[in-house]
């Protein structure tokens, strides 16, 4: 039987602070286990936390951006646990309070938009970590606390996803939205990007929610969408089979492939909320609120709308753009210094692409700015130089950090475009090519092609294509 | 010349500044007072001898470039061991931080530091400041200096019997519901509890987070005012310290009480309260009113609910604060082995007593899921009935003077079984905390077993200088404070 696919979705983004929420801590990924450590992160008898307002702001951000309420009064809650990689055991989050509440997502799916509600967004600490060393007689764990106190926001969805292609849609849309805001750098190999899923399903036309499963430790998107289509079978065939689906807590094992049982909802843990009396309510006035809201940047989505309507791209080709925000900035300024926004999205979608993909590097790192690429644009543009040198300047840009002009004057790439000049080759040409004029006049059409090819041999490329078509027409019409 | 440690601190400062005595002179006098009678008080759990004296020397040297070393001129100051000193051990007289050593220092105690204060050692409380006669502590029970069979009152009982039987010059206490006042009053000695915020918490270990507050127990009012010059200041590293600037607050004790409005609330001279304390604190309202004060009778008509509202919030900050007490990071964990559950409740039930758990269980039933409502949020709501009593109240009066504690100090053991006769010797002083208001309880006379009895005055926020001035003029008018106890040797 086909049943309907209820999902939602928690996500923590680790935001990139320079310092941890509520100490002055580092909040680099990668140092030496405890050195990015303090008093008061690891949660010292008698230290107090002291609000990290950019991260308040950063979670600012996203609220706004995911159209949520905002509580301008808003006050973290602490949240009671055990567990050694949370050395307060109590975690400073929100919950009697959320900074933002009751907001909006909307993505396209199969062409159509789809709301995704936003139940709410709220800032809180992230805990250390825990390892376990390997070896059979090994009877204790460590503890890592670098990344005890780094700020996260957490995004909570509404039950509002109807597929798994959704659920991935949001994520990558998510995922977008927070690069853009700047508000987290979202590498999830390095757990700055987590999701939690909550699914369940119900006959097609049935009101009320099926039990709800949740599931932890999903470490990509790929892993969400494995997971979830995992589930999907899974219930489906206990409820197939006239079984039902117990609300409960499953832990998703990465390597097998399968969802595990963690907790049942009668264990489900009470965290005891209550108000962190250590901290003051964070208080967003009006004029922080405007200044925030003014200092948001377009979205991708939105971009992308800009880039079909003003640039007349493709989808496919605004799409690719977009996705890296840096490589759609680039793309602009190209576009405005070389007034040529289709030919810019041309070379970087193909050229730039490719050498970013070789060099494994970023569009900043290339060593390109962008009114470079410009001038390389113009060139082609003008006839000054062809599109199949302008390729072979542009590695040359890059390696010797010239700009276009230099390298074609050094290097003589200007484009002959003189008949006279052609004719003498191409007589040339001819002259040492019988056999491929025969077959030309034979009816052999890719001859043509062949003696191209030797002109630009010869010329090492620099001849312009126009020209050589039409002297050889008119040499081979006698 | 008297002994160097029956001077008040104010007098040593003057002697020290004159040359006449040395910082060293000075912390070696109470050095060895302790050494003698700390044996039979036991206010310190840690005394740092070698420190002091090394600390005395560097003041002395100090003084003899020329240097101006601060407020706190070579003052020997005892410390309550539940705020954090560098390098010095901070057991909150708890087994399960009987071996920690912070690796950072408290906010005041950096503050004291920078005015050339000496620290003589830590001492002893009501583990985590949980209690009200010091017996609570997991060391020893301190002794009252003028009673050794009696209870100093607590939880800083240790700071409040170190004060009255000169082992220090100053001392640090930490008032949750009393925990400054009350042993104060019941060791015949001054003590006072700030504003809540005019303080830095930065470094105390927490109890109640939203009560705790840092102040002094001090030989008279003058040298109360004198510490608190030295740390009522904004700290960036306390969210819920107060930004306003502190006034001197030496500069203002001589004022007198001509025309002082001061109210006695009705509901704080009711059942329960011991018939000789009555006597002395409306001795001292009449004392007052022949100073030119007029005296009214005020109402904090919420009173009776201040315990029951307390226990609920002071438990609940506490289960959550002393949740890190778990044996993975620091602190006593248990030497038996088993999972992970297990080394948690086995190393919390080692390190910790009776009255700690009771408390921690007490908190955190009242955070529970479907207890929170009626429990923790109406208790957080009935706290804002006891800031509105005092506000009306302090419209009609400057402020109000009460009893400190129902009873002069009672016996060793006399209590201990019962929770609940305990908690109630705080009915007077609970209600300041939970306002957030300052109080200070002086020396108002003795019982006929000659035990002291002490009187609190309270006013609004931020008017510690209006408090100092009213207790000073009263100690200046009667001398309560200038009896010591018989102690030998």
């Amino acid at each position: 039987m086909d049943y309907e696919v209820v999902i939602g979705l928690e996500t923590h983004a680790q935001l990139n602070t320079k310092t941890k929420l509520f100490c002055g801590c580092s909040t680099q990924f990668g140092a030496p286990p405890n050195t990015h450590t303090c008093q008061i992160c690891i949660g010292m008898p008698g230290v107090l936390p002291v609000m990290n307002k950019a991260a308040a702001e950063k979670v600012l951000r996203i609220a706004l951006a995911m159209h949520c309420d905002i509580d301008q009064n808003t006050f973290m809650d602490r949240k009671s646990y055990y567990y050694p990689d949370l050395p307060k055991n109590y975690q400073i989050s929100q919950s009697h309070s959320n900074l933002g509440s009751d907001g909006y997502v909307d993505i396209v799916v199969d062409g159509k938009t789809r709301r995704v509600g936003i139940d709410n967004v709220h800032l809180e600490e992230d805990a250390g970590k825990l390892i376990h060393p390997e070896g059979r007689d090994v009877t204790y764990s460590e503890v890592d606390l670098n990344r005890t106190g780094t700020p996260l926001a957490e995004m909570v969805t509404r039950p509002d996803m109807r597929s798994v292609e959704e659920a991935r849609i949001f994520m990558e849309q998510l995922r977008s939205m927070l690069m853009y805001l700047d508000v987290s750098d979202c590498k999830m190999q390095e757990g700055s990007l987590r999701f939690e899923a909550s699914i369940s399903l119900r006959p097609f036309g049935q009101e009320e929610y099926g039990p709800r499963v949740e599931i932890k430790n999903l470490n990509s998107m790929k892993a969400v969408v494995k997971c979830l289509e995992y589930e999907i079978q899974r219930q489906s065939q206990l409820l197939d089979e006239g079984g039902t689906v117990q609300q409960e807590t499953r832990l998703w094992d990465d390597d097998a492939e399968v969802s595990k049982l963690m907790r049942k909802k009668e264990t489900a843990q009470d965290y005891r909320y209550f108000p962190e009396p250590d901290l003051h309510p964070v208080v967003i006035s009006d004029e922080w609120l405007d200044e925030v809201r003014e200092s948001l940047p377009e979205l991708a989505h939105e971009r992308k709308q800009r880039y079909q309507e003003s640039f007349g791209l493709s989808e496919y080709d605004a799409d690719v753009l977009v996705t890296d925000q840096a490589l759609g900035d680039y793309f602009e300024q190209v576009a405005q210094a070389s007034g040529d926004a289709k030919s810019s999205a041309n070379i970087i979608l193909t050229e730039i692409l490719r050498e970013l993909n070789e060099r494994k590097a970023a569009i900043d790192a290339l060593g390109l700015p962008p009114e470079r690429l410009a001038g390389l644009l113009k060139l082609a543009k003008d006839g000054t130089i062809s599109y199949n040198i302008a390729k072979e300047v542009l590695g040359e840009m890059i390696s010797s950090g010239e700009p276009a002009e230099t390298i074609v004057e050094k290097k003589g790439l200007k484009q002959i475009s003189d008949t006279a000049q052609l004719e003498t080759i191409i007589d040339e040409i001819l002259a040492e090519n019988p056999a491929a004029v025969e077959d030309l006049k034979s009816g052999k059409k890719q001859a043509f092609g062949f003696l191209v090819g030797q002109v630009m041999r010869k010329t090492k490329g620099k001849a312009n294509p126009k020209v050589i078509h039409q002297v050889l027409n008119t040499r081979l019409k006698d | 010349m008297a002994e160097i440690y029956e001077l008040t601190a104010h007098q040593l400062r003057e002697k020290i500044l004159a040359g006449q005595v040395s910082a060293e002179e000075a912390a070696k006098s109470y050095l060895d007072r302790i050494e003698r009678l700390d044996p039979t008080i036991h206010a310190y759990v840690t005394v740092d001898a070698e420190g002091a004296i090394a600390r005395a020397r560097e003041i002395d040297a100090r003084l003899a470039r020329g240097e101006q070393p601060g407020g706190l001129c070579g003052l020997p100051i005892a410390v309550k061991d539940n705020i954090c000193t560098l390098g010095i051990r901070t057991t909150c007289s708890s087994k399960i931080l009987e071996n920690f050593v912070p690796p950072y220092q408290a906010t005041v105690v950096e503050q004291i530091l920078a005015e050339g204060a000496v620290i003589l050692g830590k001492t002893n409380l009501d583990e985590f400041a949980m209690g009200s006669s010091t017996e609570n502590s997991a060391f020893a029970p301190t002794r009252n200096p003028w009673d050794t069979t009696r209870i100093p009152g607590g939880s800083s009982g240790g700071s409040a019997a170190a004060i009255a039987a000169d082992l220090a010059a100053l001392a640090f206490g930490s008032d949750t519901g009393g925990s400054i006042r009350q042993p104060a009053s019941l060791c015949g000695v001054v003590g006072m509890k700030p504003t809540y915020g005019r303080v830095s918490r930065y470094g105390l270990v927490a109890f109640g987070s939203s009560l705790d507050q840092i102040g002094q127990i001090a030989k008279d009012v003058r040298d109360a005012a004198i510490l608190l010059n030295a740390i009522a200041r904004h700290d960036p590293k306390d969210s819920t310290s107060a930004p306003e600037p502190a006034p001197d607050y030496t500069a203002a004790l001589e004022g007198g009480v001509d025309g002082l409005k001061i109210g006695l609330p009705k509901e704080y001279f009711g059942q329960g309260l011991d018939s000789e304390v009555e006597q002395a604190v409306r001795a001292a309202a009449a004392e007052y009113a022949g100073m030119g004060a007029e005296i009214f009778e005020v109402s904090l008509p919420h009173t009776e609910y201040a315990v029951a509202t307390y226990y609920i919030i002071a438990t609940a900050e506490a289960s959550s604060n002393l949740a890190r007490y778990d044996g993975v990071h620091y602190g006593h964990r248990t030497s038996r082995k088993g999972d992970m559950i297990d080394m948690y409740s086995r190393s919390r039930a080692e390190g910790f007593g009776a009255e700690v758990k009771r408390r921690i269980m007490l908190g955190t039933h009242a955070l529970s899921a479907g207890y929170y409502d009626a429990y923790y949020l109406k208790a957080a709501q009935v706290r804002r009935l006891f800031r509105n009593d005092f506000d009306n109240a302090l419209r009609q009066v400057d402020v109000i003077l009460c009893p400190t504690a129902p009873t002069p100090a009672f016996k060793i053991g006399e209590k201990s079984s019962d929770p609940l006769a305990m908690y109630l010797s705080d009915i007077y002083t609970i209600s300041a905390n939970l306002a957030g208001i300052p109080g200070i309880s002086l020396p108002c006379g003795f019982s006929t077993d000659g035990l002291p009895i002490g009187v609190q005055l309270m006013a609004g926020p931020f008017e510690e200088k209006k408090l100092l001035r009213a207790a000073y003029a009263f100690q200046e008018a009667t001398g309560h404070h200038l009896k010591r106890p018989a102690l030998t040797p």
